[in-house]
This record gives C-alpha cells, sequence and structure tokens, in this order.
C-alpha cells in the first residue's frame, strides 16, 4: 500500500498506485454471466490518459468541476480518475435521483461537464429542467446507440492520442462535492478536500487493509461516500481488484460471490437482512439430522471466535456456508443506515464478520468501525485512528449528541456558509445523532435530534426535500416531519415520514383529500413517501418572513399521542 | 406479437403467482410496492422472473422510478 501521509492529493495518489500496480487487474465488470472487461492498472491508466488529454484539450482545468452520473462501472472510476487527473473537482450525483433533482444539483454545483451514460441520458435530456443548468457545457455519454445525441458527445471516441499533463492539487484543495441531501429543498454539498480523503484513507485501511489480490464487490453505488472509499480509491491504493455487475439482482449478486472469489463486500442493511432470509430459509429446510448438526457447529464457531475472528477455523467448520460465499470472504462491510445486532451476530456465528460502523458524508465516510476485538453486534465500533468524537448534552442515561472533529470532515456546505456554520462549531461536526460511550469505548447509537429519516437502504431523506410534491394540496397549511423527531426515539429503527395537516375551517378528512395524498405520494420514489398524517388543529407557527418554524411546532405536535395522532395512508 | 394489454396482463399474472395472493387482485395501476408489500430487492426478483417470462433482457436501470404494473408493462412491450 502507497504511504498516504506523503501526498497531497487523491490524483497524484492514484497516478503513483497506477503505476506500482502496473500488472495486477484494477477491474472487472460482468453484466449477468457475461465478463464485459477485466482491466489491469497499466490499461486503466492508458484509457483514462486519452480520456483525460481529451478533457484538457476540451478546457477542463484545475479547479473546474466535472459531474458524473453512473450506474457503477468500469467508465465511473476511469472518468473520475481522469478528472483528478485535470486538478478538476469531481461532483458525483446519484443515479437514482429523478432527471429534474439531478439538474439542480447539477445546476448548484457549478458543474462545466456532465459525464454519464445513455439510458440515463434519455432521461435527462427529456427534463424541462436542462435550461435551467446553462453551466453543463460539454456533455458525455457512454454506451449510447448510433443516434444523434442532443449536443451531448460519446464517451467512446472522447480521446486524445496525447499525453496529458498532470495538474498537482494541495490538500487543502477541493477533491470534490458530495451531495449528502437537498434534492428538492436546501442542497446540502459536502465539499470535500484531497486531504478529507487522503486521511480518511490511511484511518479505514489501518484496521481493513487491502493488498494485491483482494477483490472487492462494488454494490453500493459509487457517488456514495462508502464505496467511492472502499469501492475506489482504498483498493486502488493497495493494488486491489475492484469488481462491477452491471445487474444487482440477487441471483447475479449470489452468483458473483464464488465466480470472482470475492474478498470484501459493502452491503446496505436491507441487502444484508434479505442475505439473512435467504441463509435462514436454506438452512430451515435442511433435514432434522442435518439440522441439528449445522446448529452445533454454528454454536462451536461462536464460542471459539468469542474474542477474536478466526476464519481459517470458520471456513473449516462451517465449509459449505463459506463455499457458498467463494471460500474468500474475508468481511461484509454494512453501512449507510442502522444495521440491527441480531442481523450481525448471525453473520458473525457463521464465521462471516461484519464490519459494521458508523458514518456521515459531512466527516468523510467513517467515524466509527468495529474492530472485531472482539465483535460486538450492539455498537458502531470506536472511533477510527485521527477522530475525536465526544457526546455534548448528554441525559440521566449519558445519551446526547455525537460530535466529530477531525482532518476528515468537510469544509463546509457548498454556497451555504450558513448552514456551515450551524453545523460544524469550533472544527466540531454536529451530527443530529444520539449517542454514548460504553465502558469499553464503543459507540451506541439511540435515535436522532435531527429532522430526518435514514432508510434500510442507506437514503438519507430529509422532510423539507419532499414537500414540493404536496404544494397546493387543498389543505391550510402542511409540513413533513420525521416521527421520531417529534416523538422522540432511543431507536434507530422503524423511522417513518408523516404530513402534518392543518385543515381549513369546517374541511374534513375525506377520501377525496385522502386519495389526493396518496397520489402525490405516489410521485414520490417509494423510499422517501409519507407513512401517514397527522392531523393539527391550530395554526403552525411562523416566522417573521412567513417560514414554519419546524422546532416549534414539533414541540407542539409531541403533545399529541403517537399511536393514535397518525393516521395511515 | 402481443398488444400492450396482453403484456400488461400477463405482468399482473406472473406478479399474482411470484407473490402468492389472489389471481385478479391486482390492477395495472397498482403501485406494486404498496399493494404487494415488497421492497426493492423483491421487485428486482420480479423483474428476473418477467425476463424469463418473456424472454428478454430487461436492464436494471429500465425499471428505475418505476413502481406501478402499467409502466412495467409498456417498458417490456417496447422490448418485445
Amino acid at each position: 500500500m502507497l504511504d498516504l501521509s506523503k501526498y497531497q492529493s487523491v490524483g497524484a495518489a492514484l497516478k503513483d498506485a497506477l503505476d506500482t500496480f502496473s500488472n495486477e487487474v484494477c477491474l472487472i465488470e460482468s453484466d449477468r454471466d457475461r465478463e464485459k472487461e477485466r482491466l489491469t492498472y497499466r490499461e486503466f491508466k492508458q484509457r483514462a490518459h486519452s480520456l483525460a488529454r481529451a478533457m484538457q484539450e476540451a478546457g477542463f482545468g484545475a479547479g473546474d468541476r466535472a459531474s458524473i452520473i453512473m450506474t457503477n462501472q468500469s467508465k465511473w472510476l476511469i472518468t473520475a480518475y481522469a478528472i483528478f487527473y485535470c486538478g478538476g473537482v469531481l461532483v458525483p450525483l446519484d443515479y437514482k435521483l429523478t432527471p429534474e433533482e439531478q439538474w439542480r444539483l447539477l445546476k448548484h454545483s457549478g458543474a462545466s461537464m456532465l459525464i454519464t451514460e445513455y439510458p440515463i441520458w434519455r432521461q435527462l435530456s427529456l427534463s424541462g429542467e436542462r435550461a435551467s443548468a446553462s453551466n453543463v457545457r460539454k456533455i458525455l455519454v457512454a454506451e449510447a446507440p448510433p443516434i444523434e445525441l442532443g449536443g451531448a458527445l460519446r464517451w467512446e471516441q472522447f480521446s486524445s492520442p496525447s499525453e496529458p499533463l498532470f495538474v498537482p492539487r494541495s490538500r487543502s484543495d477541493l477533491a470534490s462535492v458530495v451531495y449528502s441531501s437537498g434534492t428538492g429543498g436546501r442542497p446540502k454539498g459536502c465539499m470535500m478536500t484531497h486531504e478529507n480523503y487522503l486521511e480518511q484513507c490511511i484511518a479505514l485501511t489501518s484496521i481493513y487493509p487491502f493488498w494485491p489480490g483482494v477483490r472487492y464487490l462494488s454494490i453500493l453505488p459509487t457517488n456514495h461516500a462508502i464505496d467511492f472509499m472502499v469501492g475506489f480509491f482504498g483498493p486502488f491504493i493497495c493494488g486491489a481488484c475492484v469488481v462491477h455487475l452491471r445487474t444487482l439482482r440477487p441471483e447475479y449478486v449470489r452468483e458473483a460471490f464464488p465466480k470472482y472469489k470475492i474478498t470484501y463486500v459493502s452491503l446496505v442493511p436491507l441487502v444484508l437482512r434479505n442475505l439473512q432470509k435467504g441463509l435462514q430459509a436454506r438452512f430451515d429446510a435442511l433435514p432434522p439430522g442435518k439440522r441439528r448438526l449445522f446448529n452445533l457447529l454454528v454454536a462451536l464457531n461462536r464460542a471459539l471466535t468469542k474474542k477474536r475472528p478466526r476464519l481459517g477455523l470458520s471456513r473449516m467448520l462451517l465449509k459449505q456456508v463459506h463455499a457458498a460465499f467463494g471460500g474468500e470472504l474475508r468481511a461484509i462491510i454494512v453501512g449507510g443506515a442502522f444495521t440491527e445486532p441480531q442481523t450481525l451476530q448471525f453473520f458473525y456465528d457463521l464465521g462471516i464478520p461484519v464490519a459494521n460502523g458508523y458514518g456521515l458524508t459531512e466527516a468523510g465516510t467513517a467515524i466509527t468501525v468495529n474492530d472485531l476485538k472482539p465483535f460486538r453486534a450492539d455498537t458502531v465500533g470506536k472511533p477510527l485512528p485521527g477522530m475525536e468524537v465526544k457526546i455534548v448534552n448528554p441525559d440521566a442515561d449519558a445519551i446526547g449528541e455525537v460530535l466529530v472533529r477531525s482532518k476528515t470532515v468537510m469544509s463546509g456546505y457548498l454556497n451555504d456558509p450558513e448552514l456551515t456554520a450551524e453545523t460544524i462549531l469550533d472544527g466540531w461536526l454536529k451530527t443530529g445523532d444520539l449517542g454514548r460511550f460504553d465502558a469499553a469505548g464503543h459507540l451506541q447509537l439511540f435515535g436522532r435530534k435531527k429532522n430526518m429519516i435514514v432508510t434500510e437502504e442507506g437514503k438519507n431523506i430529509y422532510p423539507e426535500d419532499i414537500e414540493t410534491v404536496f404544494e397546493s394540496l387543498p389543505v391550510k397549511e402542511f409540513c413533513v416531519f420525521a416521527a421520531n423527531y417529534v416523538w422522540l426515539q432511543k431507536s434507530m429503527v422503524g423511522e417513518q415520514l408523516v404530513l402534518v395537516l392543518h385543515l381549513d375551517p369546517g374541511q374534513s378528512l375525506t377520501e377525496d383529500l385522502r386519495k389526493e395524498i396518496s397520489a402525490r405520494n405516489n410521485r414520490l420514489l417509494n423510499y422517501k413517501r409519507v407513512h401517514g398524517v397527522v392531523l393539527f388543529q391550530e395554526d403552525f407557527p411562523r416566522t417573521a418572513s412567513l417560514k414554519i418554524k419546524r422546532n416549534e411546532l414539533a414541540e407542539r405536535l409531541a403533545q399529541l399521542d403517537r399511536a393514535s395522532a397518525i393516521l395511515p395512508l | 406479437m402481443r398488444t400492450l394489454n396482453q403484456t400488461t396482463q400477463e405482468v399482473l399474472d406472473l406478479a399474482a403467482k411470484h407473490f402468492q395472493v389472489a389471481p385478479g387482485s391486482l390492477a395495472p395501476e397498482d403501485d406494486f410496492f404498496k399493494k404487494l408489500g415488497i421492497d426493492s430487492l423483491q421487485a428486482l426478483e420480479l423483474l428476473s422472473r418477467l425476463e424469463n417470462h418473456f424472454g428478454i433482457e430487461l436492464p436494471d436501470y429500465e425499471v428505475q422510478g418505476v413502481s406501478d404494473f402499467k409502466t412495467l408493462a409498456e417498458r417490456i412491450q417496447s422490448r418485445l
């Protein structure tokens, strides 16, 4: 692994990695049963350099911003490297957002280039919002059919035979703008510096190292902070290999483990739980005799790995389970949202450690991670090296807000000094999450004090962002809240959004109004939808500029009985 | 060649069978996440069943943001 303390930028570190590990395979791309691509670091460099040079010839240079909206694939990483090589700033956007949301964030980011793939471009090019993002002057589209592309150029043809010029950056320069939320309301573009990434990578690889021969299965979207770090930057600076699947159906994901002898994979809790359900069903189907023997082996494995994981032993005891995962799996990294302890314990008992942790984009991916010494299913682990974590305003149970200070914390929110000042105080990042430390120094989480939810798919949903869909609803006023924010729960599970309605005098929640709410709700992606309706009889408290005072409204709502107040939709 | 109506009906029948709900209980405009109480992964499983049934390949992005049977059937129809 490269010594990242010697580097000034992500681009410089990656540049050396491509030369250091030139003969190693860095990328495998598979679509169903077909392997589409297999690249060595040398081949990766050739492709990225011809793209970087073409970008430079098109005027892209130091500090310029380029956005990638792509599914996980080799071209994502090749393009990202080319951007860094040119000294540019990467703006990775979620390919699952709507075209309107993507254009709004493109406008906010100030990106001059957009690199995307045809199915996404097909939607983007039809959106009326396109005209608003006039800052996006050059668009590259990968895998496009031979048709006119509405002013965009083909990624595959955008290359130059000349060598590009490497543009150095310093640690304090901006490396990327990563949106943690704000698709409908106030965009939260986290400004990440080169130092943020270099320091995060040093911290993470000190606990979970990669090396040539490691194969990382990249399933979480690469625009997500976790996959960017453990599915691109981390493996690359260690000479490891990243495997991309173009089809993320459960059956192809399952097949990928033995086919590519996967070493590490990152999953969101939803996928991990699905995997657990599938395995449990197979165990339950075993004949009684075999089932008893299997349970005995699991119990034995649990007893023998109580203090630390013993991979060799677990693979021997539970051979068939490990064979199904390819026999090389060292750990599953789970992140993006809270994972139930019983799910973590289920995998650990099978000899598959689940590296759960806690983090947020603003803090540069991970803040704490379970170091497995010993495994603890009931915590999110200890702070990573270089992370200062403290609990402020603790209650009688020692639970308070989690604050973080570290070289990995973002420099602020793009174009929003006010929000930055509210979020980072004297160098300490206010996470808005509630937690406490136990005697062993492990962090335990107990809910949030911020008005948002995180889904099992790792999606952060802010109520303000989805309120636009309910605009002009025929009621006096409305507001969306995270139920656990109103009725504080010391829990990270069962998070839901509710629509609070203040009806006009004499108005009632008729069937027609319910239908109208449902129809609008259904326009949202399924994970963004509100779960129920709360009727509130008073005027919403508002500021002089008529903005809703959300905190005050939440306090008043909290006086209602939660169970009877939330009417299901 | 199937008509869109035929394709839609076959999608509904297959979804009902796969998720073990009464045949005829699903309608084209239904939101399958809500009606069947399924998550995004289960929706992907359905996609694989539909691919086998219709003998086509449906890339994951084709169902991105799709949550009703009618739109799903239209996406399938365009590939038949």
